[in-house]
Order: structure tokens, then C-alpha cells, then sequence
């Protein structure tokens, strides 16, 4: 009866850190985060099922000293749901790293644009507005580009290929 | 329960497993891509025919619920199909086919050879699957997979083609709705701890045992999963980040419905689990009125048309949260009604948007003009969803505001008073916002569009060369901004007299985000062509030149939001049923338990 008392306490440092986490720019602790986080969740569930108990396999033990089942069948729910998203979220990070050799989220180009705009007055660069239209032609193809970024890019993307 | 009704609830797990079937046949037909067209439409109509079947139940003789596997009540999955869940599911299910056949005119699947867009169709039913667990989910703990069913493939929708800016909003959209589904998680943790079950209608009725003040620590730990995915204002911000930059159907699935599932859910919570609570009914209304004030203010900010229409998304939530908020019948089946009318307007205007950058070439207000002229259809096609958007009488829009209105001046507090004149004056933003677009894109004549002097001394070189001159058009757009991305390449967009934006390149539109698929045929000579008409189709006349699957798809939508003000009086007294229900809470939860006396006679 002493484990909800460990549990929880781990839960608090494992919700501590994944927030800590979840904040920085980088993304990958950012996935991080999200794996803390999740795993302190799954706890919870785990604490929230009540106290602990024999295996609940019938026959093994007597029905009233078995721990609640419900709650492991759902954090393996989620545990495979929070495996998913990881490996989703895992291919994201791999391809902006790809794209843009960051791992840093990089600010939004239309919250800049919009900001920049106020700032100078209506509508004098407009030319930089339209980043999420269907000229954004450059996003599509990596080869295609050839501007300011491009040559870094294309180096660090050889490098890139010789370490895969 | 008559024996008609129970054939009927054979029918519950329909909507949700037809479309999941659907995924995995179309995912093996990958390679045929009309039979996999053909099997997605087929299966969103018949789901659609069964909400209406169900719906047309609900409303008759009350919910009916199912009991997957037969497992007595408390302990198996419940569905249950109220007059709510099934006003929603047929609303939802409607706009999802017609956004699907909306994708397959524009082609998006296809589009790009180098990206696995085979995925669509499965992921796209997967989605409506998804939505409808949601909505049928009698249980906390299916609700939840519900969202993560919908969200996992939102995350693949959103970021299909994995272009930077999709990949930069999609890290956004996954982090977010990850964090929002372990919030909920932790809510469902904190209920099972508190009651020890995890089905609605029993936690309603043990809650009631459960001290305030831990009802109140679940009540706000569950609004705050569900007002992140719904999009209340403090939690709203990832919002308009991450749905402009999808492809034009993608963003107007999700804007119609994502969030309004995060509405449904606080519906149930609100009503179902936590009637009562002053606390946080305060809380909603206030965070109502600062959805709609925020929003309304950021549309009003924005350029891009997109990203007005994501604004005035987050703000007219709010005006679903202050009927939520209201808590009496009136201001409930106000919200149901709003909820209805904005995920057929919301998706509407979206799939307008789509067929605007088709035209224009682009979607933003300060590079587009002369629609009107350029495609008078289209201008129609915008004009009726954005005023009805505005509230306009006697669109839907205005009936659904006007019956919110007269839900808070019945309520007559302070709050609710402020919260009227809030919603009052949001309308008025809103229909600013979508004014300027109006007036901006639609009425400007072509010429008067702002431009820099550049492309015009660049015409006849582009025309001849095309290349050279394209790295100092971008050097321009960038900005010189360290870590910008590039806004583009080999494009370059010009005005002509008469016409909105020119796209002049063919191999400019190979990879854009969106496009049309008679775009691949654009000369390949950089014959400039005339944008206003699709590129390859010079000779064709405007208005015969939008694309027809697409525009037919916009225009059976808007003729669903015109049929809502017109069945406004049904629909109405379907929502006001529903929001009875709600309210009295009974039938709802004794529905559930007859299911458990039956299913053990049954036995």
C-alpha cells in the first residue's frame, strides 16, 4: 500500500521533466518530452487503478486480491497509441532535419510576414505574404532551389548522404 | 425499445467500422486509383444514409445504444446514438463526402508523383472513422481512442507531401494534440480513481457522490483536453499555425470537423458528467467571449485568406462554448444548431479558398483581384457561405446566432449580457473579415493590385528565358531573412489587365502545393498563361474552366448550408430536442442501463 505514495512521486518528477522538456526549441527533447510525459501519464492510470495485487489471471489467485485489470489493459492502449505518435513524430523531426538541417522550430513565416507588415505599414511587401499558397513551389522539391540557403544546404545534404 | 429500433442499433457500429473496412481495401488497392475512388465514395454514402436512418430513430423514440460483444452494460463498450450524436454524425458525414469528392476533382492523391499520396483515401476514411467513434462513444475511454484514431490521421493528412512548411506546422499540430490527448488521459485516470468506471451514463450518475471539490479538479482537467482539440481561446493558438498550410480539402475536413468533435465532447461533459457547475460554467463564458474577441481580431490582421478563415474558425467556437456555457435548454440547442451550421459553412468556405488559389494563383488578399469579373461563379460560390459565415438574415448563420442571442438574454446575468454584446460585435468583425476579402479579391479590379516594379520589367525576359531572372525574384521574396524559407522557385507571378495573377511557368506549377490536374498540361514554352483561366485550357472560356468535380462539390455544399436555413425550423426543433435530452440527462443514461437488463434476458 506504500507504492501510490512512489508512484506518484515519480509521476510528479516525470511530468516535471517532460514539461521542462516539452518547452525547449529542439526537437528532438521535444520528443523526448512528449515519451516523459507520456509514461508519467501511463503511471497515473496505473495509480489510479487502486492498489496493488496479485496478477489478474483467473484462477492463479483469489478474486479479491487481484489488481485492477481494466487499468493495465487501457495504458497498453495507450502505450501503443503513444508508440505510434513517437514514431510519427520521429519521421517529422527526420525530415525537417533533412529539409532544413535544423532542429530547431523555426519561427512561423506568416506570423513574421504579418508582423513585419503592421509594422512597416498595409501592404508594402507583399511579396512576402503568400508562403502557404500554391506558389510555395520550392517546398516540393529540395533540387529546385536556389537561393540564399541553397548552397549550405546542398553541402551539409551531401554530407548528409555520405553519413546515411 | 420496438423491435424496429433494435434492427436499427445493429446499424451503431456501422459508420464506424464501414469506413475502417474501407481503409484497409482501398490501402490494398493503392495501385487502382478509380476503385479506390469508387469504394471511398460508396462507403462515406452509405454511412451518410445510416446517420440519416439514425437520426430519424433518435428523434423518434429516443437513444438507442448498443453493447459491442454483448457485455452487460458497465463492464463492455457502449454506443450510443442520442439526437445529438446522430445530428452530428449526419452533419459530419455529409461534409466529409462531399470535401471527398471535392479531393478527387482536385486530384490530390495523385498530384505528385515523388510522394506516397496513395494514402489519402485510406487515411481520409480512417478519419471519418475516427469522428464517428467519437460522436457514438458511450464511454470515456472509446472517446479517447475515438481522438486518437482522428488525430492520427489528421497528423498524416496535414502533413501529406511532407513540404517544409507542412512538416514545420504538422511538428506543431502533433506536439499540441499529443500533449492535449495526454491531458485527457490524465482526466480519465482521475475519473476511473474517483467513480471507478469509465462509462458515461454510470459516471454521471456516481459522480454526483464525489466531493465538489475533486469534481471540480476532473471537470477542468477534461475541459482543458477538450478545449485544446476544440480550440477555446487560451488554447487556440496551434490552430491558425497548422490548417493554412494543407491542402485546401484537408484543411476544410478538419476545420469542419476536428474541432467541432473537442465541442461535442464538452457538450457531453458539460450536460452528461457535470451538471451544475457555476464554477466552470463562469469559466466557459468567459472564455467564450475571448475566443470570439481574439479571433474575430486576429482574422481581421491576416493576409492570406486561409488564415482568416482559421481565425474566424477559433472565433465562432466561442459562440458554441457560450451556449455550452448558458447551460439551459435554450442556450444548448442554440449551440447544437451553431455547431451544425459552422462545420457545413467552415468546410464550404475552405473548399472555396481551394478553388480561389486555382483561379488567383494564390490566397492572399493583397495579391488577388478581379475574381469577380474573372469567374462570376465563383464569386457566388464564396459570397453566399461568407455572409452566411457573417450572420446575415435569414441565413443560418443568423438563425444560429440569433437563437444564442435570445439564450443569454433569456439567462439575463451580467456575464451572459456581456457575452450578447460580445457575440454581437463578433459577428460584425467576422463579417469584416470576410468583407475585405471580399472586396479585396473579388471586386478589385486587377490592375489596382499592389506590385512591385520587378516582375513587369522581367515579362519579356521571362517570356523568352525564364530562367535567369528567377533567383533575383527570390532574392527579393525572401527578404534577405537568415533561416527563411524559400517562398518559391521558377515562379513568377505578373498582372495582367482583366485577369488576376499570371502564372507564367509550366514546371512552376509541377510541384505546388495545390493545383489542378489540367495544370501538368500548361505549355511548356513559358508561354505566359493567363491566370483567371487554368493554364493549358487558353482558349477556354472562365467559367467553364473551374474544375467541374470540384466546383460541383463546393456548390452541393453551399447548398447544404442554404438547405439548413431553409429546414431551419426542423433542424431547430431537432436541436432543441436534442438539448431537452441534454439537459434531463434521463433519457440518455436510462437508455444505457435497459441495454443491461436486455442483454442479460438476451442471454
Amino acid at each position: 500500500m506504500s507504492s501510490p505514495i512512489v508512484l506518484l512521486a515519480l509521476v510528479g518528477v516525470l511530468y516535471t521533466a517532460g514539461v521542462y522538456l516539452l518547452l525547449e526549441r529542439s526537437l528532438t527533447r521535444v520528443l523526448l518530452g512528449v515519451l516523459v510525459l507520456g509514461n508519467a501519464t501511463n503511471v497515473l492510470v496505473i495509480v489510479a487503478g487502486g492498489p496493488t495485487g496479485a496478477a489478474p489471471l483467473v484462477g492463479r489467485a483469489p478474486e479479491e486480491t487481484m489488481s485492477d485489470a481494466l487499468v493495465q489493459a487501457l495504458v497498453l492502449t495507450a502505450i501503443v497509441i503513444t508508440l505510434g505518435v513517437s514514431a510519427f513524430l520521429l519521421a517529422l523531426i527526420h525530415r525537417a532535419w533533412t529539409l532544413d538541417r535544423e532542429d530547431d522550430l523555426t519561427e512561423d513565416t506568416e506570423d513574421r510576414s504579418v508582423r513585419r507588415r503592421l509594422a512597416r505599414g498595409e501592404q508594402e511587401d507583399e511579396e512576402e505574404l503568400d508562403t502557404t499558397g500554391c506558389e510555395n513551389v520550392g517546398d516540393t522539391d529540395p533540387e529546385d532551389t536556389e537561393t540564399g540557403p541553397d548552397p549550405v544546404r546542398a553541402a551539409a545534404g551531401a554530407t548528409g548522404e555520405d553519413v546515411r | 425499445m420496438n423491435p424496429g429500433s433494435s434492427l436499427l442499433a445493429t446499424l451503431i457500429p456501422l459508420p464506424v467500422l464501414l469506413p475502417l473496412l474501407g481503409a484497409g481495401l482501398t490501402l490494398v488497392l493503392s495501385r487502382r486509383p478509380m476503385l479506390q475512388r469508387a469504394i471511398s465514395v460508396a462507403v462515406l454514402t452509405v454511412v451518410v444514409v445510416i446517420a440519416a436512418l439514425l437520426l430519424v430513430t433518435a428523434v423518434q423514440s429516443g437513444p438507442v445504444v448498443i453493447t459491442v460483444g454483448s457485455w452487460p452494460v458497465p463492464l463492455g463498450i457502449t454506443l450510443v446514438v442520442d439526437p445529438l450524436s446522430a445530428l452530428m454524425l449526419l452533419t459530419s458525414m455529409s461534409v466529409t463526402l462531399a470535401v471527398l469528392v471535392y479531393a478527387i476533382g482536385q486530384g490530390v492523391y495523385d498530384r505528385d508523383e515523388a510522394t506516397p499520396i496513395t494514402i489519402f483515401h485510406p487515411t481520409y476514411l480512417v478519419l471519418a472513422a475516427g469522428v464517428a467513434n467519437a460522436f457514438l462513444s458511450g464511454d470515456l475511454f472509446n472517446l479517447y481512442v475515438g481522438f486518437e484514431v482522428l488525430l492520427m490521421a489528421s497528423y498524416v493528412l496535414l502533413t501529406l507531401g511532407g513540404s517544409r512548411s507542412r512538416v514545420r506546422a504538422g511538428i506543431t499540430y502533433v506536439v499540441v494534440n499529443v500533449v492535449s490527448s495526454l491531458v485527457f488521459l490524465v482526466g480519465i485516470a482521475l475519473v476511473y480513481a474517483a467513480v471507478g468506471t469509465l462509462n458515461l451514463a454510470q459516471i454521471s450518475t456516481r459522480m454526483e457522490q464525489v466531493p465538489p471539490g475533486t469534481a471540480l479538479a476532473i471537470h477542468l482537467v477534461l475541459l482543458t483536453a477538450f478545449g485544446i482539440k476544440a480550440a477555446v481561446f487560451p488554447l487556440s493558438a496551434w490552430l491558425p499555425d497548422s490548417y493554412p498550410t494543407a491542402a485546401a480539402p484537408v484543411t476544410a475536413v478538419f476545420a469542419g470537423l476536428l474541432t467541432k468533435v473537442g465541442v461535442y465532447s464538452i457538450i457531453r461533459t458539460e450536460t452528461l458528467l457535470f451538471p451544475d457547475s457555476e464554477v466552470t460554467q463562469t469559466v466557459l463564458l468567459v472564455a467564450a467571449g475571448m475566443t470570439m474577441l481574439v479571433g474575430a481580431l486576429g482574422a481581421i490582421a491576416q493576409a492570406d485568406i486561409k488564415r482568416i478563415l482559421s481565425f474566424t474558425l477559433v472565433s465562432h467556437i466561442g459562440y458554441m462554448i457560450f451556449g455550452i456555457a448558458l447551460a439551459t435548454p435554450l442556450g444548448v440547442a442554440g449551440a447544437v444548431f451553431y455547431v451544425v451550421h459552422h462545420i457545413t459553412v467552415q468546410a464550404t468556405l475552405f473548399c472555396v479558398v481551394g478553388l480561389i488559389e486555382g483561379v488567383g494563383g494564390s490566397t492572399s488578399v493583397t495579391r488577388l483581384g478581379g475574381l469577380a469579373k474573372a469567374s462570376p461563379l465563383l464569386a457566388l460560390l464564396w459570397f453566399i457561405p461568407a455572409v452566411n459565415l457573417g450572420g446575415i438574415p435569414p441565413l443560418s448563420g443568423f438563425v444560429g446566432k440569433l437563437g444564442l442571442v435570445q439564450a443569454g438574454v433569456v439567462d439575463g446575468s451580467v456575464l451572459a449580457w456581456t457575452l450578447v454584446v460580445v457575440s454581437v460585435l463578433t459577428s460584425l468583425l467576422t463579417l469584416y473579415a470576410v468583407t475585405k476579402v471580399w472586396v479585396l479579391a473579388f471586386w478589385r479590379p486587377a490592375d489596382q493590385i499592389p506590385v512591385s516594379e520587378e516582375p513587369d520589367q522581367d515579362e519579356d525576359e521571362e517570356a523568352d528565358e525564364g530562367e535567369e531572372d528567377v533567383p533575383d525574384d527570390r532574392e527579393r521574396t525572401t527578404g534577405g531573412l537568415p533561416g527563411a524559407p524559400t517562398p518559391r522557385s521558377g515562379v513568377l507571378t505578373q498582372v495582367r489587365p482583366g485577369t488576376a495573377r499570371t502564372i507564367a511557368r509550366a514546371d512552376a506549377n509541377s510541384g505546388a502545393e495545390v493545383d489542378w490536374p489540367v495544370a501538368r498540361l500548361a505549355p511548356t514554352d513559358g508561354t505566359p498563361a493567363l491566370s483567371g483561366r487554368f493554364l493549358g485550357a487558353a482558349g477556354d472560356t472562365v467559367s467553364s474552366s473551374l474544375p467541374r468535380v470540384m466546383t460541383a462539390a463546393t456548390a452541393a455544399l453551399v447548398v447544404l448550408g442554404l438547405s439548413l436555413t431553409v429546414a431551419a425550423g426542423p433542424l431547430y426543433a431537432v436541436a432543441a430536442q436534442a438539448s431537452d435530452d441534454l439537459v434531463a440527462r434521463t433519457p440518455y443514461i436510462q437508455a444505457v442501463f435497459a441495454q443491461t437488463v436486455d442483454d442479460r434476458v438476451a442471454r
